[in-house]
């Protein structure tokens, strides 16, 4: 069972995609995007994890006691910061693409051939 | 390409993937057995190095402080580059009904509701205050609290009809936050090197852990940080509620 | 001078640009252009200053903080600048500094925030490059990316620069994604984000280190293929770099997607070629097939195409996986080669645009059907645009040229490649042919009469372009167009390049001395293999090239001439041309379903070769 949280990890990987690849909606498209992203969050943190390790919070606690990683936890928050902003931007795309092209489906945006 | 081919092909290749993904992952170390250097290290020197007791806003702002700097000009460039996005498309229209301010009961809304949503403001300031300032002792830091202030924005907007008040976005203000807050986070890392140190060193007198002003540049680093990702969140939202408060013109 | 100048490279820009955003308010162009020409040309200096500094000492690694390793342990985060990153790193401000003289012209008016997101693009490559510690390139590349989708959907008011600006986020994103999986697993192993660190952790665990080492580098290679726009993780780029304007073209063809190689470049030679150094001739092989294929294939679909900006975005995939075969030969022949490639290929791209620029300002807009003769009457323009052509087909006397040689040199001397010279030869063709064609369509007139159903109707960068004028080119958009293409020969003729190439390239791929270098502070002496130009014979055949190429070109431009063809291959490939077409339909599930179907087959073929 010490596998679940990294297939878990995978897991989320392969649904988001698949929700990317077949998204009717781009609001849908983005949030699915978001779920690729929760698994980047889920793996990082799973690898850092520690069995009986206490947060990396020294408050009333001395040190050297086992902690869990706290370097993928500063690199999920980077991650978080990164996929609200990407989320951010394509969610404005998609709202100027209603405005310009009156729906936000994927198959109906397709101003360019070729 | 038509859907189905489109889905048939992804479903392939996806099979592969997750058999490729699973041998990759199972040489990782067993879940809850992991005992990275990097981080034990951390684990152990921090408090002594940084007078820090969150370790993670150290690594944050101290140890690993270039990748926040890069992260916040990600914040940075997404909120001006939304704006242009969205600004663009109201300024070739007419000019849309000025804002009322929401002094008067706007849209219908319940005026409890906004009266509510106006209280909460300083409360939540406060909180976020909190949160940005504490951030190298306890579960926080700058971008946690930047995104607690712009909540306090977000909820005016929600609670009072949508409309930005107007003395927020007439005169620039949170892009002048947000160039504060950027260009501090900058300013400070130069100065460590006009300290005789390296770019982003911690040249501040740390105090004594767990109080409040420990750490040295930690806690600037985490105000700058946090003004100016409350800058940025606010902006976005802002220019969202804009653009769903003007009528739109289809095609 | 101290090694303080190394952060400022990226500090600079980046302070330039929240200047830009804080003075939003005040409104003044001038004070807007002043700012982030100032910025730029400040932190461009600063990079030849540090590609000095590298020279000289061989590696310079500069630790933020001052946070240094102790026992082989680095908390910190190091920027490890030898001369290729430096070189590279400094390019890039050359290239932003054209991008940024050059928008001068070419928008109405500029606002604060487009300057502002170049500083902070240049800032972006200028970090990735310098940066010695994987999350931090991880870091910067997602700044890359996210800079660039705003830039590409500046034009929001057209409906192409949206999906452009779509596809491209989101490919890019998933390719990010796929990088940071990577990053995961290398962490989870090693425990350590610092590129040296991981090498040496990596190094001292026995066999290629299972599973996870093969995984983690084909996660790492796609993520970096989509940014690379390798076949098949290419479908976004076309759509991108046709809609963007054409003053951040100069960024995105120029040196943005050579950046997706370079970051992979990097993390092989730093972390992964010794974990991975019994099965180095298995990854040749694949990288170079791989290569091969992206070649030839964006050489086909160059023939394709008739729009200007379109051709040059297919141009520069046929162009990647050149770049590609130089780097898979694994050694520092082919890197030398690729390098100088890069560098020339970006300075003749980037005068190319420019041109493409120019006509845009003279005339309506060139995503209209009617592109031939466009450029009649502009007879400067049309020379500059004829020399970067010829570049494009790497003519001896170019840096391409130059790079090619020395691509195909390494090839040579690596049994079992001697078939990669004609497969380079076939795509240089192809790519030169029809960068040739859409010279003589454009500025001669020639080629048949535009009915081509499937092209897109009027769309690209109307609006902000006066009206048809005859006025004079404005200096300031033609000196940079001009200057750009002779950069282009400067690559070719100055002497020392192909020798200060390979002592780089040499430096580069030495994983050891890296380590050396970046955890115990002393950079050693690298020795690097003897080189001499290319031979006279190189010369001649790099002319017949040329010749070929030009034959090309005519086969493009004119397909009725041409004495060879039945009617009935001329519908087959018509036929293959509309699915070939109809592949490249912008749709960002199909571009999604590729790069999925792109890392399945490169991890998989990696997982079962590498057992």
């Amino acid at each position: 069972m010490s596998f679940l949280p990294f297939a878990v990890a995978a897991w989320l990987l392969l649904v988001g995609l698949y929700g990317v690849v077949t998204s009717r909606h781009l609001v849908h498209l983005v949030l699915c995007l978001g779920v690729v992203q929760a698994s980047t969050y889920v793996l990082l943190i799973s690898i850092g994890y520690l069995h009986g390790g206490r947060a990396p919070i020294f408050v009333g606690i001395t040190v050297g006691t086992p902690a869990v990683d706290p370097v993928v936890q500063a690199l999920t928050l980077t991650d978080v910061v990164v996929e609200a902003t990407v989320s951010a931007l394509l969610l404005a795309i998609a709202l100027q693409a209603e405005r310009r092209f009156g729906t936000v489906d994927p198959d109906a945006i397709r101003e360019l051939r070729g | 390409m038509r859907r189905r081919a489109r889905t048939a092909l992804f479903l392939v290749a996806a099979v592969v993937l997750a058999a490729v993904l699973v041998d990759g992952l199972a040489g990782l170390p067993a879940f809850g057995h992991f005992h990275g250097v990097d981080g034990r290290t951390l684990d152990h020197v921090t408090v002594r190095q940084r007078h820090a007791t969150d370790v993670v806003t150290a690594v944050n702002f101290d140890y690993r402080g270039l990748d926040t700097m890069g992260e916040e000009f990600i914040l940075f460039a997404s909120s001006v580059g939304l704006v242009v996005l969205l600004r663009e498309q109201r300024a070739d229209r007419q000019q849309c009904p000025d804002d009322a301010g929401g002094a008067s009961g706007d849209d219908g809304r319940d005026p409890l509701l906004a009266l509510v949503g106006r209280w909460s403001v300083a409360p939540i300031i406060v909180l976020g205050v909190y949160v940005v300032t504490h951030g190298q002792l306890t579960p926080g830091g700058g971008f946690q609290g930047g995104v607690v202030l712009a909540s306090a924005l977000i909820t005016l907007l929600i609670t009072t009809g949508g409309r930005t008040p107007r003395t927020i976005r007439r005169h620039g203000a949170l892009e002048a936050l947000e160039g504060i807050g950027a260009g501090g986070y900058v300013v400070i890392g130069v100065a460590g090197i006009f300290a005789g140190l390296q770019f982003l060193s911690n040249f501040l007198p740390l105090g004594t852990a767990g109080a409040l002003f420990s750490s040295g540049t930690v806690i600037s680093l985490s105000t700058v940080v946090g003004l100016e990702v409350a800058g940025a969140i606010a902006l976005i939202v802002a220019e969202f509620a804009e653009h769903g408060q003007t009528p739109g013109v289809g095609s | 001078m101290t090694t303080n100048v190394v952060p400022l490279t990226v500090a600079v820009p980046m302070l330039g640009a929240a200047v830009l955003a804080g003075t939003q308010p005040l409104r003044r162009r001038l004070l807007a252009e002043g700012i982030a020409l100032a910025a730029a040309i400040a932190a461009t200096v600063l990079g030849a200053l540090v590609l000095r500094l590298a020279i000289h000492r061989g590696e310079l690694v500069y630790w933020f903080g001052g946070w240094r390793p102790h026992h082989g342990v680095a908390l910190g985060i190091a920027f490890a600048v030898d001369p290729f990153a430096a070189g590279l790193a400094t390019f890039c401000g050359l290239l932003t500094i054209a991008a940024l003289v050059f928008s001068w012209r070419h928008f109405d008016s500029v606002g604060h925030a487009f300057p502002a997101l170049v500083l902070v693009f240049q800032a972006a490559l200028t970090g990735f490059c310098l940066s010695g510690d994987l999350f931090d390139m991880f870091v910067f590349f997602e700044l890359m990316t996210v800079v660039a989708i705003a830039l590409t959907a500046y034009r929001s008011d057209q409906r192409a620069p949206l999906q452009g600006a779509l596809n491209f986020g989101i490919s890019n994103a998933i390719g990010g994604f796929l990088v940071l999986f990577g990053i995961a697993l290398l962490y989870g192993r090693t425990g350590a984000l610092n590129l040296a660190q991981i090498g040496v952790a990596l190094r001292a665990a026995h066999g290629h280190g299972g599973a996870l080492v093969v995984v983690a580098f084909g996660l790492i290679a796609s993520g970096f293929f989509v940014k690379a726009a390798i076949i098949p993780f290419h479908f976004w780029l076309a759509d991108a770099y046709t809609t963007a304007p054409t003053p951040v073209c100069i960024l995105f063809a120029g040196v943005m997607s050579e950046m997706g190689l370079y970051g992979l470049a990097r993390v092989y030679w730093t972390v992964f070629a010794g974990p991975l150094a019994p099965h180095a001739a298995t990854v040749r092989l694949i990288l170079v097939i791989i290569g091969s294929l992206t070649a030839l294939g964006g050489g086909v679909m160059c023939v394709l195409q008739h729009l200007p900006k379109r051709l040059l975005a297919f141009a520069t995939i046929g162009s990647m996986g050149l770049f590609l075969v130089g780097f898979g030969l694994l050694d520092a022949g082919g890197l030398a080669g690729a390098a100088v490639y890069v560098v020339a290929d970006g300075l003749v791209k980037a005068g190319l645009f420019v041109c493409i620029g120019i006509l845009q300002h003279r005339r309506s807009d060139t995503g209209s059907l009617r592109v031939r003769g466009l450029g009649r009457g502009l007879p400067f323009t049309g020379l500059v645009f004829a020399v970067g052509a010829l570049g494009m087909t790497a003519m001896p006397g170019f840096g391409t040229f130059l790079g090619r040689s020395l691509i195909e040199t390494a090839a040579s001397a690596a049994p079992g490649y001697g078939w990669v010279p004609y497969v380079m030869t076939v795509a240089e063709a192809l790519i030169g042919g029809s960068v040739l064609a859409a010279w003589a369509r454009l500025f001669l007139g020639w080629g048949p009469d535009e009915r081509h159903e499937w092209l897109a109707p009027e769309s690209a960068e109307a609006g902000d372009e006066l009206e048809l004028s005859s006025r004079r080119t404005p200096a300031v958009l033609f000196v940079p167009a001009l200057v750009l293409v002779l950069g282009g020969i400067a690559t070719g003729v100055l002497p020392g390049v192909g020798r200060l190439a390979i002592s780089g390239a040499a430096r580069f791929v030495d994983s050891s001395a890296f380590a050396t270098a970046v955890l115990r502070g002393h950079a050693a002496a690298v020795a690097a293999p003897a080189s001499s130009g290319p031979s006279i014979a190189e010369v001649l055949v790099g002319l017949g090239l040329t010749a070929l190429a030009a034959l090309v070109g005519l086969g493009v431009i004119a397909p009725r001439r041409l004495p060879f063809g039945p009617p009935a291959l001329q519908n087959l490939s018509r036929g293959a041309a509309r699915r070939l077409h109809q592949l490249h339909g912008g749709h960002p599930g199909d571009d999604v379903a590729w790069v999925v179907t792109g890392a399945a087959v490169v991890c998989g073929t990696l997982v079962l070769a590498l057992r």
